[in-house]
């Protein structure tokens, strides 16, 4: 039996094809999953994500635990209501899962990892928590909305109650704000401002139903993917498992390696791969002719290496197909090609994002 | 619940295909197919002048999230391909059984085209993948 978020009735309504995500009832699309996505880009949509693990971590010993737990440092959250992005490794530097963490008033931290990781993420951080006594909550009375766009911003203080309001204008991005059990934060995977929002269940439909009357349109996970492709942003499973090191995943800037002395799972693994010197980097790619690249197909590099077509698709920005690619470190010439359906196809090797609030990084459309 | 014409006959792999005056047939993919697809983004049609065999692969789709093969719904030549599908792919998900036509066959024989599926057949296949 899958699950089903609060707002999965007013998805329905909103004629939304529903699929099995992770073992969620999801919405893909609402009639258009390009609509959605140049809805994003140029305005506002908002996405129910309420699928996503969202686990409170406390105790007295709450932030050593995560500064050994993750391999992004949490002591660098310097207050309540700050975020960071990090990567959570097993020993052998292997990604078990990429998170955003919160930390919260009175020595309490959030995590927001992915849903299809939920039963092993949770049972990693309980066995590893267990020595530090901290006590994890799993907070799944809690609905999670992103809101993103070059208007997201605007629309969402219209709708917040004035105390919130107040406090979120002034958010930079990665700090958050909070009002009882909601949180907002400007966080996003779409390349575009935004926020996204912590409220409780019952109070999901409220939300969705004031945004809507702002005019911010629903968006699928169709949408989403396409959005987090264009941004260049890794997603779990595809571009990134426990078979690759961050360093090998485009996520070297995530591992916080000073203090030299901090302790953290995967650390002596991943130093090991950066002395010996890393195999694999993680590239972007565009393809030049029609058609389009998907993840599994072949990635010839001019000096002579293959690697592999992590997420491929097609960029609705850039009109042309784009990707995530794991390449050999060798490659360092622009030019090379993939193996599309048996044919070989030229591509340029390029440095993501695709788009950037809302603007092509490459191509004719970018100069 | 999609769109399936009384006049036209399907193959089970959601081609449609309609017949014409002159002899000719007219196919493209089924509302209920392009529909699981959602935007399509790229379509390869075939060379005019190919022979294609009932079931053998004759063109590409594919839409943001995924490909997908049409098939020959009969044995015949390629007489003729709709050319606006190249730049604009989207006519198949607004008019699949109008603008967004994709082939013209001059078939071997009419016997074939008997073995396609009425719309009541078809439709009760569409709807079986929808519920």
């Amino acid at each position: 039996m899958s699950k089903r978020t609060a707002l999965y009735s007013w998805h329905v309504a909103a004629a939304a094809r529903i699929v099995d995500f992770a073992g969620w009832k999801m919405p893909l699309h609402y009639g258009s999953q390009i609509d959605e996505h140049h809805c994003v880009r140029t305005a506002a949509g908002m996405f129910d994500v309420s699928h996503m693990t969202v686990l409170d971590v406390s105790g007295a010993h709450a932030r050593g635990f995560l500064r050994y737990l993750l391999a992004n440092d949490v002591a660098l959250l310097e207050a309540p209501g700050r975020a960071l992005y990090s990567c959570l490794l097993n020993e052998a530097g292997g990604i078990l899962d990429d998170l955003i963490v919160y930390s919260l008033p009175e020595g309490r931290f959030r995590l927001v990892s992915n849903a299809a990781t939920h039963a092993k993420v949770v049972a990693w951080i309980t066995r590893h928590g267990a020595a530090f006594g901290i006590d994890i909550a799993k907070r799944t009375d809690l609905a999670l909305i992103a809101v993103q766009g070059p208007l997201a911003r605007e629309r969402v203080l219209r709708v917040l109650d004035t105390d919130l309001r107040m406090r979120t204008s002034d958010l930079a991005s990665f700090q958050a704000a909070w009002e009882g059990e909601s949180l907002v934060a400007r966080t996003g995977y779409t390349g575009e401002d935004g926020f996204e929002i912590m409220i409780p269940r019952e109070r999901a439909l409220d939300l969705v139903q004031a945004l809507r009357a702002r005019e911010v349109k629903p968006v699928g996970l169709a949408a989403r993917d396409t959005l987090r492709l264009e941004a260049g942003l890794n997603l779990y499973g595809a571009d990134m498992d426990e078979s690759v090191t961050p360093l090998e995943a485009g996520l070297g800037w995530t591992v916080a390696w000073q203090p030299e002395d901090r302790d953290f799972i995967g650390r002596e693994a991943l130093a090991a791969q950066r002395a010996q010197g890393v195999r694999w980097k993680r590239v972007g790619l565009v393809l030049q002719a029609a058609g389009v690249m998907r993840a599994h197909q072949r990635v010839l590099t001019a000096e002579g290496g293959e690697g592999v077509v992590t997420s491929g698709g097609f960029s609705p920005t850039l009109k042309r197909s784009i990707g995530l690619a794991r390449v050999p470190v060798t490659a360092s010439q622009e030019q090379a090609v993939a193996e599309i359906r048996g044919r070989r196809q030229p591509i340029s090797l390029v440095k993501p994002p695709f788009v950037r609030h809302g603007k092509p990084c490459f191509g004719a459309a970018a100069a | 619940m999609s769109n399936v014409p009384e006049e036209l006959r399907y193959a089970k792999t959601h081609e449609w295909v309609r017949q014409e005056d002159d002899g000719t047939l007219v196919m493209g993919i089924s509302d209920h197919a392009q529909e699981l697809l959602g935007d399509l983004v790229y379509v390869e049609l075939p060379e005019v002048g190919r022979t294609v065999q009932a079931r053998e692969e004759l063109a590409v789709v594919e839409s943001v999230k995924a490909a997908a093969d049409v098939y020959g719904p009969v044995t015949g030549e390629v007489v003729a391909i709709n050319e606006l599908l190249v730049d604009s792919p989207e006519l198949i998900n607004r008019d699949p059984y109008g603008e967004g036509w994709m082939v013209r066959i001059k078939p071997e024989s009419t016997e074939e085209i008997a073995h396609l599926l009425d719309a009541a057949a078809y439709g009760a296949l569409a709807k079986s993948e929808e519920d």
